[in-house]
């Protein structure tokens, strides 16, 4: 109880209400943009966030976080272009609605379903605390160990037809870290003989070249667009009412949410596309999916939305991101030298809950926000996509600058932006390399310090919990190739090339 | 045949045009860093296998280079989308805004960040195919906007201009502390 208050404490100061109120609504306004992402604007923002307080910086990026995913279902609903890559399924009931002329009632039910999953994965996030509380130093070197490398396996299992090549990227990843001084044994490892490379490759320039830079190439080569959003009419708050008849689906859906945001390198979209089939194969009507259905929307706006609270659980009861945005975050804690893991719970038990409280209010805020901003919204995104390009181009300049004036950190980010490019052309996935880059490190840091207690290759699975995660491992493999020996055995039709058509947000 | 045809099914991918040209690259690159292993890390006898400097790298470029075999082979034995070349231009256009990145990065130590800033805008708006007048005040208006909020309000590390050196006394302090 006194932690609790401790927590509440954190969040009455300016500073901490200011970074929320900016965080969550610059969120939406992020979210609402077709072009730019939470990614986009994580990333850039990320040095800015350093020079301030541990919990100011954390509530505006989680504020970020948290609310692009309600400013997304905008033009997803009205224009059918998704605001972030995670509303991709929102826009497949939400635009036909748009076009029986039930855009109103399409919004006013994804913001219900988007705040009925974001509280419930706060509620399951608040639930769960003493548990992980409890569990969470049970977990020493070599269970941290297996649990990156489960995230390792996870995120490349996870992009179904394209496992080769998001397995040579997050490969590439864990490469990309060990590049520099080696800290133990101080020799160099692929530095070349160039100095600059001796102490690595920084995530945050690699981040800001996959995610913004690339970002900024990728409008500024395609045609100029401008999204037209037409504004709606009618009360915002109708959707609370629609939403109370479906309120199994939108359960359902953020318990989806939240058990999958919990596991590393699945995420949203896993969630999304598992409740929707729920909710297709459950509903009464299910042949109005894809046409407008109401629970389809629910489901897919329910699920994204319980994702961000449950992806905080991995990162703060054990410091292992699950995908690109807490992978982000976590170098604010590192930065400010609040290590995520076991030990936070026992020592910063307060910036925990102060991390709770900012999340519920920022949900709150977000929802209230909506109901009487809506058409302005549809207005601020109609930003002509080129010039969208140039201002991230700018933006990208203080991130990386920022950091420690370097014009190589500046040419390495821009060369990891045409990267970025060329991924997002082809439409391979960019999460696995940062995922590689930060699992990496933490694999190779925890196996380290493991070492000196295993006698024999045994020893590493002796002790409940990391017995469970390695069975886990074995069990998610023999599950991959039973569903990869099974499908060769059904010999599938011609497939959807544009199936993971979510890189380019 | 029966034996190709299933071994292409195995192998069938979501791919776009320009795969096979990255999985080439992707191959080779691979590669090469797996080759300079043993000259680009260390190996210290006596120590423990998993505690080696050149454990990891060999570790992850080893399944690279595999992943990226099996990554290539499956472009190769997909069906073949017209348009490779077409795509690989686009690739090499993004280099054209890499360079005015940089471009921008090199010059603002010289030029100040507020000037520099809103000529970049300016100069890259109008590469952009913008003529209006309205589209270019937006460029300065938001670039003034951004150099005031990281650098005189959120006081991000910038380095400020040599440019700036030149400006009579108060005016100096004042551009070299907010701008």
């Amino acid at each position: 109880m006194e932690n609790l208050y401790a927590g509440l404490e954190m969040l009455a100061r300016w500073d901490v209400v200011l970074a929320l109120f900016v965080g969550s609504i610059g969120g939406v306004i992020i979210g609402a943009i077709p072009g730019v992402g939470p990614a986009v604007a994580i990333a850039i923002l990320l040095p800015a966030t350093f020079s301030l307080d541990p919990i100011v910086g954390l509530t505006m990026l989680l504020g970020i976080y948290g609310s692009s995913m309600y400013g997304g279902a905008i033009p997803a609903i009205l224009i059918n272009t998704p605001g972030t890559a995670v509303n991709a399924l929102t826009s497949y009931d939400g635009y036909p609605m748009t076009q029986k002329g039930e855009g109103h009632r399409a919004l006013s039910l994804a913001y219900s379903a988007s705040f009925w999953g974001g509280i419930f994965g706060i509620g399951c996030l608040i639930l769960l605390s003493p548990v992980l509380a409890l569990i969470a130093p049970m977990f020493g070197s070599r269970e941290i160990f297996l649990a990156a490398l489960l995230g390792i396996i996870l995120v490349v299992l996870a992009h179904r037809g394209q496992i080769f090549a998001a397995g040579v990227l997050a490969m590439f990843g864990i490469f990309l870290q060990t590049v520099g001084l080696d800290a133990v044994t101080y020799t160099q490892r692929y530095t070349f003989g160039y100095s600059f490379l001796s102490s690595g490759i920084n995530l945050i320039v690699v981040v800001l070249g996959l995610f913004a830079l690339s970002q900024a190439f990728f409008l500024l080569t395609a045609p100029d667009n401008v999204p037209d959003a037409k504004s709606v009419q009618g009360k915002m708050t109708s959707g609370i009412k629609e939403l109370m008849k479906h309120k199994r689906v939108a359960t359902v859906a953020s318990a989806f949410g939240v058990v999958l945001g919990m596991i590393p390198g699945t995420g949203e979209f896993t969630a999304q596309f598992m409740s929707y089939t729920y909710a297709q194969k459950t509903s009464k009507n299910p042949e109005l999916f894809g046409k407008g259905s109401p629970e389809g929307l629910i489901a897919s706006e329910a699920a994204n939305n319980a994702v961000p609270a449950a992806a905080m659980i991995p990162l703060l009861a054990l410091g292992i991101p699950g995908e690109a945005l807490t992978a982000m975050m976590l170098s604010v804690f590192y930065v400010h030298n609040v290590i995520p893991g076991p030990q936070l719970f026992q020592n910063n038990i307060d910036l925990v809950y102060g991390l709770y409280f900012a999340l519920i209010l920022l949900n709150v805020i977000v929802m209230i926000f909506l109901l009487f901003s809506t058409n302005l919204l549809t207005k601020i995104i109609r930003v002509p996509t080129r010039f969208l390009g140039v201002m991230i181009l700018i933006l990208s300049f203080v991130g990386v600058y920022s950091l420690r004036n370097s014009l190589t950190d500046c040419m390495i980010s821009a060369a990891f932006g045409v990267l970025g490019l060329i991924l997002k052309r082809l439409n391979l996935p960019i999460v696995p390399i940062i995922l590689g880059m930060v699992l990496g490190g933490i694999m190779e840091i925890k196996l380290r310090s493991a070492m000196p207690r295993l006698k024999t290759p045994f020893d590493m699975i002796d002790r409940p919990i990391s017995f469970i995660l390695f069975a886990i491992i074995v069990l998610v493999l023999a599950v991959h190739l039973r569903t990869l020996i099974k499908e060769y055995r059904a010999q599938q039709g011609p497939e959807d090339h544009d199936l993971h058509d979510s890189q380019t947000r | 045949m029966s034996r190709v045809k299933t071994l292409q099914s195995l192998f069938k991918r979501y791919r776009r045009p320009g795969d096979i040209v990255f999985a080439w690259l992707i191959l080779i690159f691979s590669i090469f860093m797996l080759l300079q292993i043993g000259d680009q890390t260390a190996y210290k006898s006596g120590g423990k296998l998993f505690a080696q400097p050149r454990f990891w790298p060999a570790v992850s470029l080893g399944l690279m280079t595999v992943f990226a075999a099996f990554h290539l082979l499956g472009s190769a034995l997909s069906e073949r989308i017209e348009g490779r070349w077409r795509e690989v231009l686009s690739w090499l256009a993004a280099f054209e805004y890499a360079g005015w990145f940089i471009a921008y990065a090199a010059s603002v130590p010289y030029g100040g960040y507020l000037p520099t800033t809103v000529l970049f805008a300016v100069a890259l708006s109008l590469r952009a195919g913008y003529r209006s007048v309205r589209m270019l005040s937006a460029a300065i208006l938001s670039s003034i906007v951004i150099v005031v909020l990281f650098k005189a309000v959120l006081k991000v590390n910038l380095p400020s201009g040599l440019i700036y050196e030149t400006l009579p006394d108060g005016l100096r302090q004042f551009m070299l502390t907010y701008f």
